[in-house]
This record gives C-alpha cells, sequence and structure tokens, in this order.
C-alpha cells in the first residue's frame, strides 16, 4: 500500500475498474457494464422526518444468527433475491455473508458500521424520525442490470409500499 | 443498488443512497446519494465508532429533506485514517463452480 503524507486526503477507490476485474476472477465472462444515466429521478418528502417511517435497504447480505433462511443448506435457504429481516432484530443478532469488503483495511465485525439500526432506533426514540419500518430489506446483488431492475426493484419497491415507507436509506456494500 | 433507488423514487418514495464508491455512484446517478470515502463495508464509519455511525445517519436523514437537486452526491468529511482499496475476500465457492462449468 501506498504511504499517505499525514494531511492528504484518501484517494478515491476507482471501484469501476476494479469491480470488472473482481467479477472476471468469479467466473463470469463479459466484463460487467454500469447503468450510466445521464439524468435522475426526484420525489420531495412531503412530510416531517419526525413523522416519517424510515426503511433500511442493503446489499451487505445482513443475515440472523440461527435463522435456518441463510444457512448454506439448500433445503433451509431463503429462495429469491429479496428477503426481509424484522427490524427488531437487535445488532447483536445480524451478521454478513459478504465476501465483496476489503478484508484487509477492515472487518464486518460491526453491523452498525454497514447498516446502523441502533442509530436509527435511537432517531426514533428521539422522535427524530417517526418510526423504523416493521422490516429491514436484504437485497442481493446481482450481476444482471436486467435482474436489479425488471425483478429485484419492482420487490423492493411492493414491500416498501407495504409498509408504509417514507423513506428508504439504500447502502450497497 | 443505485438501479433501486431510481425505481423506489420513480414510484413515489424518496430514498438516499449510501455511498462508499464514488465513481458508481456518479455514473449510476441515484436521485440523492451521501457519499463515504472509506473502506467498502463502512458507510456510516468504523465499527465500534458510535459517533460516527451518528453522526452520518444525521446527515443522511437531512439529504432526505434539504436535497433539492436530482443525482447530487454530497461527500461527507470523514478521512478514514489508513489507505484502503479494494481487496475482496477470496472466491467463493459458487465462483469457484461458476469457473469450472466453464
Amino acid at each position: 500500500m501506498t504511504e499517505l503524507a499525514p494531511d492528504a486526503p484518501q484517494p478515491y477507490v476507482r471501484y469501476i475498474d476494479k469491480t470488472r476485474a473482481y467479477y472476471l476472477s468469479q467466473g463470469y465472462e463479459k466484463p460487467y457494464a454500469w447503468a450510466n444515466n445521464a439524468s435522475a429521478p426526484f420525489t420531495p418528502l412531503t412530510k416531517p422526518l419526525s413523522a416519517s417511517t424510515i426503511s433500511l435497504i442493503s446489499t451487505s447480505e445482513i443475515a440472523v444468527k440461527g435463522d435456518p433462511r441463510f444457512d448454506d443448506n439448500p433445503e433451509t435457504r431463503a429462495q429469491g433475491n429479496v428477503y426481509a429481516v424484522p427490524s427488531n432484530t437487535p445488532a447483536s443478532k445480524l451478521y454478513s455473508r459478504t465476501q465483496s469488503y476489503d478484508r484487509y483495511a477492515t472487518s464486518l465485525d460491526d453491523p452498525n458500521a454497514y447498516f446502523p439500526i441502533d442509530c436509527l432506533h435511537e432517531a426514533a426514540t428521539r422522535g427524530r424520525i417517526g418510526k423504523v419500518a416493521t422490516d429491514y430489506l436484504g437485497v442481493y446483488n446481482a450481476y444482471s442490470q436486467r435482474k436489479t431492475t425488471e425483478r429485484d426493484a419492482p420487490e423492493v419497491l411492493a414491500m416498501c409500499r407495504a409498509m408504509a415507507v417514507d423513506v428508504a436509506l439504500l447502502v450497497p456494500v | 443498488m443505485g438501479l433501486v433507488c431510481r425505481a423506489v423514487e420513480e414510484a413515489g418514495i424518496p430514498t438516499v443512497c449510501v455511498s462508499t464508491g464514488r465513481d458508481i455512484t456518479a455514473l449510476v446517478r441515484p436521485p440523492r446519494s451521501y457519499f463515504i470515502n472509506a473502506p467498502m463495508g463502512n458507510n456510516f464509519g468504523g465499527a465500534g465508532d458510535v459517533a460516527t455511525q451518528r453522526r452520518i445517519l444525521r446527515a443522511v436523514l437531512a439529504l432526505a429533506v434539504e436535497a433539492r437537486e436530482p443525482g447530487c452526491i454530497v461527500d461527507d468529511v470523514l478521512q478514514w485514517p489508513v489507505p484502503f482499496a479494494f481487496n475482496p475476500a477470496l472466491p467463493t465457492p459458487e465462483a469457484i463452480a461458476r469457473q469450472l462449468r466453464k
């Protein structure tokens, strides 16, 4: 690793190049093509945060200790690419199965570093937000943009609507 | 995840994408993004750093309220204390199986 001057800002990691190489190393034949959008949709929040239901959604492969849905056993492992974790699950029971983090610079020992449920519940208790949605949502990373947009996104949207979510926080890992 | 943000937002639910990959976020362009220049898996700060986790969550929630420009990216001030790159774990059994099927 390159030594940085004490006051030098850390340069951004060039993930586009690196993830293309990573996917190739994982056995995919075609280089991954990222979506490239010139504009973005936008929906203003029309109610105060203090009256809003907030959901937390992540590709961190968040899992619950002891829950057979996250076992390697194909008979008990959850099917599908989007799944729910009850938001009353304590952080001490959560862990991540993802492999796509920097295994030299960090660990995934503290779920709150990428899935800040303790602070989110604290915000609800203090009245900063209305409430935490009944479930957190996990989405497995899809290699295909088509699967993400045609399969996963509509499912996430339906689950958010079912929970009357007002603001969705999405955390890619 | 940026594509999911866009679809959920387009359907009427405001979103914030909390990203550690600025180049990807700029390309995919979710409606609102909050960027933390930290190793992947530390979107809210380091393990055990509750003060930073709380500060970033507050800023992310504020962005949900205050953002006016579609596709905006707000850069957090966090300076990660050591150099980092992208060193994911070794290939999974599924990845090995894919390669064996080639």
